[in-house]
């Protein structure tokens, strides 16, 4: 079931230009079902802007994205929709909705798109809260009462709640303490382990990077630099990899890993 | 990616096997978790069998889990078997994973009518004890940019007029030429009956003038600017920027609310004198077709009916309507906390509370300034 070899999302000659910054050209990417891709590179390189696009949120300037095989920037609104129940999203600053409690955020997707009884909604919605590590007394709060690590798994726990076959991450760990991330990334592995689950994540935890990615993108100079293993991504000898993974922090990683 | 069987349950009574089958997915199980728990006394120790299921995850286990914990409940033993190695770890993750207690939310007791009664006598007393000390404070600001002007933001002073003079002059100039037209032809039907359709001058001069030159323009400009403004702080109050400005020490009262104040007190009484002006239009309108008063007899008499004071009485109002608008739009922007909602109900009170206190001055101002005869 797992390693198979067709993408589930294909990139072609994508370019994007934000204002008057071209922000991408000529990129390409694949991302295999059931590995976990994280996307790295320094900031402002456009790693969310790249996610922004499969998101169907932001439409590229050219090129081709697809997803499931299906073309997303020429397809009518039924399919797109349907694309969309089958990815779970957390966004960079986490985009709970301020009205509503933890509970009912992650309660969301499941009274809006199944026919579960309420009790049945509530205990699964519970049961994820409590999966990305928040405590329950959490659950009746409001996102303004969480600290910024709570809010962040209180977002993890409403990407997860439909189990979709496509999880995108935007930094999922920036702002955890480390125990918590080291927590995230079990979790992680569980879900791809027991859904065989699709992730891509934008992180700059070189832990994480280390952890459970199964492939790591590289964005740099407008394009993909490099789509490689960790490990052989490290010997590439490009000067940004070799900068990124170079720094003090970088060296620590680099050797243990 | 669709088309997926519903999740069943079948009991073998011979081998005493529970059979899954179907998708026991979130998407496939709301019919099943429909009934009961499968219940059964014909035996003690019950097998559940899993090979039957095509797919699942972390609600079809929760499912499951639910399904074996009622038989266990009932006093029966339970094995699993046939389990995909997929299966059986996602099953451990969800029961590792399950919280042990329903957590309650806090009391959700009715709380009694002496307890409402006293909280909210308590809340008006502290959000009344806040518009002073916010009044206190705008006070004391501007009396030290009135002091040292160049403390004041330029900048956004010039935007404010801008976006709050600038660019409601067709708005206003446009409405308060309907309103002069509507008026003369209302009360010029009566004049005309009695012969006296010169006093639609006196009429139309002192009413827009004195009274709905001033009232249209600043009901129009609290419409307008003073929900934009408790838009703006509050969206600024949920994204920290506020708090930012508080830590570097740059008093947000100066930085945002004095330049809107100050802003507002130049634009609404120049919109005043617009729509004075575009009001008389209206009336001359009316006049000239209906009344027989052509244009140059209208304007002709118009100084010796309408005294300077007339005019006066209405723009002095202009600057206190500028203070009322801009205050209550920022004081309202400043009492958002922590959601979306909370800026849509501010907005809509700001709105209310400035065109409430608007007609309140109004009024105060017809008692204090003096009358004027005809
Ligand atoms: N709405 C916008 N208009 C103009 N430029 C934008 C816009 N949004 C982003 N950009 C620019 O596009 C570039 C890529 O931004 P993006 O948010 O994708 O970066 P990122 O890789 O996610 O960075 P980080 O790691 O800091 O989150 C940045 O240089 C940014 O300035
Ligand atoms: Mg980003």
């Amino acid at each position: 079931m797992r390693k198979s070899t067709a993408p589930i999302i294909s990139i072609a000659d994508v370019k994007n230009v934000l204002g008057k910054q071209v922000v991408h050209e000529h990129l390409n990417l694949d991302i295999m079902k059931g590995e976990i891709t994280a996307i790295v590179g320094g900031s402002g390189c456009g790693k969310t802007t790249l996610l922004r696009n499969i998101l169907m949120l932001l439409r590229p300037k050219s090129g081709s994205i697809k997803i499931f095989d299906i073309d997303i920037l020429h397809c009518d609104i039924k399919t797109s929709q349907k694309i969309r129940h089958s990815w779970g999203v957390l966004f960079q600053h986490g985009a709970l909705f301020s009205a509503l409690t933890v509970l009912e955020n992650v309660q969301f997707p499941l009274r809006t798109f199944t026919t579960l009884p309420p009790k049945v909604q509530k205990e699964i919605a519970l049961l994820k809260i409590t999966m990305s590590g928040l405590p329950l007394e959490a659950a009746f709060k409001y996102p303004s009462e969480l600290s910024g690590g709570m809010l962040k798994r209180a977002a993890l726990a409403r990407a997860i709640v439909m189990d979709p076959e496509l999880l995108f991450l935007d930094e999922p760990t920036s702002g955890l303490d480390p125990q918590s991330a080291g927590a995230f990334d079990e979790l992680l592995l569980d879900l791809k382990e027991g859904l065989g689950l699709t992730v891509v994540m934008v992180t700059h935890d070189l832990s994480s990077l280390a952890h459970v990615s199964d492939k790591v993108v590289f964005l740099g100079e407008k394009k993909v630099l490099a789509a490689l293993p960790l490990q052989e991504l490290l010997k590439q000898k490009h000067p940004l990899i070799q900068a990124y993974f170079s720094g003090s922090r970088g060296e620590s990683y680099v050797k243990s890993a | 990616m669709n088309n997926q069987q519903p999740a069943q349950l079948s009991f073998d009574k011979n081998t005493h096997t529970l059979h899954c089958s179907g998708s026991w997915t979130v998407s496939a199980i709301s019919d099943f978790l429909k009934q009961p728990p499968l219940t059964t006394n014909k035996t003690n120790r019950i097998q559940i069998e899993g090979g039957g299921i095509s797919r699942m995850d972390t609600t079809g286990a929760w499912a499951l889990h639910q399904q074996a914990n009622a038989l266990k409940k009932s006093g029966k033993t339970i094995s699993f078997s046939g389990f995909s190695e997929e299966h059986t770890a996602l099953f451990q993750m969800v029961e590792a994973a399950l919280p042990e207690k329903q957590p309650r939310p806090k009391s959700s007791r009715k709380p009694s009518f002496l307890y409402v009664l006293g909280k909210k006598s308590v809340d008006r007393y502290f959000s009344l004890l806040n518009g002073l000390a916010f009044l206190g404070e705008v006070i004391v600001f501007f009396g030290r940019i009135i002091m040292r002007p160049a403390r004041l933001q330029y900048k956004s002073f010039l935007n404010v007029i801008d976006e709050t003079g600038y660019r409601a002059i067709a708005i206003v100039g446009l409405l308060s030429f309907l309103i002069g037209i509507v008026l003369a032809y209302q009360s010029g039907q009566q004049l005309k009956t009695y012969g006296a359709n010169i006093y639609i001058i006196s009429l139309i001069g002192i009413a827009m003038l004195q009274e709905f030159g001033p009232l249209i323009t600043a009901i129009i400009v609290a419409g307008r600017t003073s929900s934009a403004f408790t838009a703006q702080i509050g969206t600024m109050q949920l994204n920290e920027e506020i708090d930012a400005l508080r830590t570097m020490g740059v008093s947000p009262v100066i930085r945002l609310v004095i330049p809107k104040i100050l802003g507002l007190i130049i634009s609404l009484p120049l919109l005043i004198i617009l729509a004075d002006i575009c009001g008389v239009l209206g009336g001359m309108l009316v006049a000239d077709k209906m009344l027989n008063i052509s244009y140059y007899s209208f304007l002709l008499n118009f100084p010796n009916m309408i005294q300077l004071q007339t005019l006066l009485n209405g723009l002095i109002k202009g600057p206190f309507f500028a203070c009322i608008i801009a205050g209550v739009g920022c004081y309202q922007g400043f009492q958002v906390v922590s959601s979306a909602d909370s800026v849509g109900r501010k907005t809509t009170k700001s709105v209310v509370q400035s065109i409430f206190l608007i007609i309140v001055a109004d009024a105060l101002f017809s008692i204090i300034l003096p009358w004027q005869s005809v």
